[in-house]
Formats: C-alpha cells, structure tokens, sequence
C-alpha cells in the first residue's frame, strides 16, 4: 500500500511541470558549480602536485558541488513538498485516500517514500557530473558513496520536516514557505545553540543541538568522513518529523 | 402541525430492527466543532439492495454524517458498524466495504481515467488479478469505456462526476455512499446518474444525499430528512405520500355549495378553495368521502368536472418539516 501512493505521487510529480522545472534548476546550479569548481582545480593543480598528501579532485570537485546541492535542496524541497497534503486537502482528493482502506502511517510513509524517491533523482543527477571526470581521474569513489548517502538522508530529513509543515495547512504556498522558515530556523538555531553551548564547554549539549541542525550533519560527509553520530542525528530527525505528520493528520480526522 | 417532529420520528427511527441484512447500522451518532452540534444523536439502518435517500436543507448536516459513516471524520458520540465491522475499532475492514464520492469529486486531473481508477482499484485491495478486469467492468458500467486514455481534467463535468462514480464502485463495494452526485450536470446526465443509481441500488446499498426533490421521488426507496442537525423524518416513499394529512382530494364544480356545506359531507375532515369553483378536500384515513361526494353532486346539481386524489409530494413535507422547526 505504501508504494502504490509512493508510485502514485511519483507519477502525479512527473506529470506536474513542477518537478521539471525544480529537476532543470537544480541542474543549471549544480553544473555551473561543477564547472567553476573543475576550472578551479585545473589552475591549482600545478600546485597540489608538489604537495605531498594534496587534496584530491573527489574533494575538492564533488564535496562542494554536493554541499551546493543541499543549499538548494533547502529552498526546493518544501516547494515539491508542498503538494503532499496541502495541495491534497486543498483540491479535495485527501478524501480518496481517507476512504480507502488505508491507514494514516501508510499514507504518510507512502508520500515520504514518493518524495524521497524524486530527491534520489536529484542526488543521482548531481553524483553523475563527478563521475563524468571516472575517464580522466582517479576518483575517491569511497568518498563519493559517503557523499550520496549523506545527501541521501539530508533530503530525507527536509522532507519529513516539510511534510509534518504540509499536514498544518490547506494553502500549499503557506505549506511551502512555513517548510522553508522552519528548516531555516533549525540550521541556523541549531549552528547558533551549538556554537554557545560549546563555548561554555557543555560538549554534550552542544553536540545534542546536532539533532535539529541537519546541515551541520552533512558536513562530515562532505569532508569524507562516515559519521555515525551525524548518520543517527539525521535519521533521527526524519522519524521524529514522519511521526509527527502521522499524529497530526490523525487529530485532524478527530477534530474535522 | 399535531405532532411535534420528535415524536413523529422516533417511533420511525426505532423502527428498524437489528437485521444480519443491514449493510450500514449507525446509533447516536453525535458530532461537535467546538460548541457548534453538526449533527446531533442520528440513528440510521441501511438494508441490502436499497436506496436510501438523504435530505435537509443546505448545513443540516448531511455531508458531516456522510463524512462520519465513511471514515473520514470521527464523530463524537455513537457507533457505526458496516456489515457488521466496527468502523471505528476495525477502521481498514470496514472501509474496504464502502465506496464514497463526496460532493467535489476526488479526481487527479494530472491523471488518465484508467491511471486514475487503477489507483483506487488498488488503494481499494483488489486482488492483482482482477484489476484489469474490475477497472474493465467499471468502464463500461458508468459510460467511460471511450475515455479510458483521456486525462480527467480535460473531461467535461458529467464525465468527471461519472469517473467519480466509477472510483465509488469499482471495488464493488457493499454500501456506496453519493453526495449530490448530480449537482451541476446538464438534464440528460442527471437521467443518466439517475439510471445508474436505480441499477446500483440492486446489488450495493446507497445512501444519496441530495436537496433535489424529485430525485429522491425517482430513484429512492426510502427518505430520512435532517434538519438542525437531527433527523426529522425516516419512512418509505409510499408512506411519504400518506404523510401527515392523511390524504386529499381535489374536487372541481361548475356550481360550487358554499364550502361548509361540502365540509359537512360525511368524512371529510376539512375544506380549501383553492379557486371559486375547485377545491382540496381532506380527509382522515379510511374515511375516503368520495363516494358521498360523488352522490351529493348528482343529487345537488354541483356541477362536477373534476374528482383527482392529490399526492402529498415530498416538498411538502420537506418544506413542513423544515420550516416548522424554524418557526419554533
């Protein structure tokens, strides 16, 4: 039941222009990115070459245009998950889904699970330009994993938080803009919470406001690491906001 | 005008009994928004096989029970069982046996009509090896089978009404339940919607929820009319013909008797001119006047042209009902 809406919003996505226009923005953005960071790296390599443990093309070319990716992934996705429920509830098709037999899980799982799947295009497009440069350089293809997953589950976590936001409200362009502001204020307070927090010495604290500051999450990633923590801050998020979104239509359906 | 509606309506409610045949069983269903009573203590019983029609004036609280009985709304108070299954305790079970088209259609526009009835065949849990051939049936019973490759949004209205007609039904679904299913269509697609209810009321139960009188006179076994948030009045259509005044006739003389004189005829119980030389005559049940009246014209010269019984129609009662509570 899960897929048949996730296969369901996939295909009313693609039919929509919407997702083409997000899919063809993404692409200018992240290829000029791709390029300069490429001409970048061209002048600089006579350089590198005399250093002796130099950064290679993997990160220096494909972690900034991965963390370019994810600035945009911040405005893009609300907007595509804005349609979720909103735009539903709005046109009044909420209601096909309400009188199946359906459960609420399902239908929120089956509209992450559609989204997520269009961001997995998003991701995949972006890893394609690194792996354009496979015939010419040595890539760190253990380092590009690290970054897909990464981005993987930060466009996880938009999207659940731009789900739950989706669930509050009936006009989808309030939906959209709440997403925005709300994934905005929690990298920001999070970044801020975390940087006061540590400097007062509480590392605890500090590294717990790494739950609600997903950027900062991605970071580790962008510098080849495999962080656990910041793997488990991520999917932690995700199942929070999911649970959340679940809850709220549920108490909608009680309070009408 | 003797009774006041509760009491009219409560022997009627209580009236069905707890059949194994009744597809959806609805006791004190009670739904608030804040202070606000939408619908106040409905009970409802809905046999196999019939067409049960739904009135009540604009925000009496028609779509707010449908809503209820198809899941989409929690009511307050009150149970409802289809076929048997709690809806609310087995929620999954008890919706697989509905199929709902609420007043705006659910319609994906983006989506062609065999997608779009895929995707609730689907949702609906029909088995993988029957879609193709429910959404087939589908097709062909609600008039779709040249537009199967159409999107819906460049459908005309009648044609997205019947898509979501077809959506309702293509699990084949024990109760189905419209919601002014023929709003907006032109007269030839209302006959047509029209049809196709008459024939699902066979095999489905209906609930049909309209403010058009005579559809519900066409297609309807059975009318329960809300008002306030209550239900007024539960009965057949036949029994709807008898209500209340008992019956009249409509008499014509050429040389009408002052009217206390046909008053005093035996049974009649009392006399309207409605023109100087026609008049409603009303009288109790079981005492037709007919025959008396018929005698005296010959025997008094009245001159008798015209001798019909008038049916109460349906608008009276509906306007009776509703205003009445108003007034009070």
């Amino acid at each position: 039941m899960i897929f048949t809406i996730a296969g369901k919003e996939l295909k009313t996505l693609f039919a929509s222009p919407l997702a083409w226009v997000v899919l063809t923005i993404m692409q200018l953005i992240v290829g000029y990115a791709f390029l300069r960071r490429l001409d970048d790296f061209l002048q600089l390599q006579p350089q590198l070459a005399r250093l002796a443990a130099a950064p290679g093309i993997t990160d220096l070319v494909a972690g900034p245009i991965f963390g370019t990716a994810a600035a945009v992934l911040l405005f893009a996705v609300p907007v595509l998950a804005m349609r979720l429920i909103a735009e539903e509830r709005r046109n009044q098709t909420m209601v096909l889904l309400m009188s199946a037999p359906v459960s609420m899980t399902e239908i929120v799982l089956g509209k992450f699970a559609g989204l997520v799947a269009f961001l997995g295009c998003i991701v995949a497009l972006t890893a394609l330009m690194p792996l354009s440069l496979a015939g010419a350089a040595r890539l760190d293809y253990g380092m590009l994993a690290g970054l897909v997953a990464g981005l993987v589950l930060l466009t996880a976590a938009f999207a659940a938080v731009s789900l739950f936001v989706s669930c509050l409200t009936v006009h989808p362009v309030v939906a959209a803009i709440g997403a925005f502001a709300t994934l905005l204020v929690m990298v920001l307070a999070g970044e801020a919470a975390g940087d006061g927090l540590r400097a007062r010495g509480w590392t605890v604290a500090a590294s717990l406001t790494q739950v609600v500051s997903p950027i900062k999450s991605f970071e580790p990633f962008g510098k080849g690491l495999l962080d656990t923590y910041a793997a488990a801050c991520l999917i932690l998020l995700t199942a929070l906001f999911l649970a959340l979104a679940i809850r709220q239509l549920d108490a909608q359906r009680v309070r009408g | 005008m003797h009774t006041t509606s509760t009491d009219l309506a409560q022997p009627l409610v209580a009236m069905p009994e707890p059949e194994a045949a009744s597809t959806i069983s609805a006791r004190g269903l009670t739904r608030s928004f804040g202070n606000h009573i939408a619908v106040n203590g409905i009970n409802l019983e809905l046999r196999r096989g019939e067409v049960l029609g739904f009135l009540g004036p604009n925000g009496a609280g028609k779509t707010t029970t449908m809503h209820m009985l198809t899941g989409n709304l929690a009511p307050s108070r009150g149970e409802i069982r289809i076929c048997g299954i709690d809806l609310l305790e087995d929620p999954s079970a008890a919706k697989a046996r509905i199929g709902y088209l609420p007043e705006v259609p659910p319609l994906y526009r983006e989506l062609t009509v065999n997608e779009y009835l895929l995707l609730a065949s689907r949702l609906h849990r029909v088995p993988r090896a029957r879609r193709g051939e429910a959404v087939a049936t589908v097709r062909q019973r609600c008039g779709l089978a040249d537009v199967g490759g159409k999107l819906i949004g460049t459908l005309s209205k009648g044609y997205q009404q019947r898509v979501g007609i077809a959506q309702a039904i293509v699990h084949s679904p024990d109760v189905v339940v419209l919601d002014e299913p023929t709003v907006g269509l032109d007269p030839n697609q209302i006959r047509d919607i029209r049809a196709l209810i008459r024939e699902l009321g066979g095999a489905h139960s209906v609930i049909l929820s309209t403010h058009i009188l005579p559809e519900v006179e066409a297609v309807c076994d059975r009318v329960q009319i809300m008002h306030h948030g209550e239900l007024v009045y539960s009965d057949t259509i036949a029994a709807l013909k008898q209500f209340e005044s008992g019956a009249t006739l409509l008499v014509g003389l050429r040389r009408p008797p002052p009217a206390d004189e046909l008053a005093a005829l035996p049974g009649v119980a009392a006399v309207d001119a409605v023109e100087p030389t026609r008049f409603r005559v009303q009288f109790a049940v079981g005492k037709d006047p007919t025959d008396a009246l018929v005698k005296a014209a010959a025997a008094r010269d009245w001159g008798l042209y015209q001798l019909n019984p008038a049916q109460t129609s349906l608008e009276d009662v509906f306007v009776h009902l509703t205003r009445r509570e108003d007034g009070a």
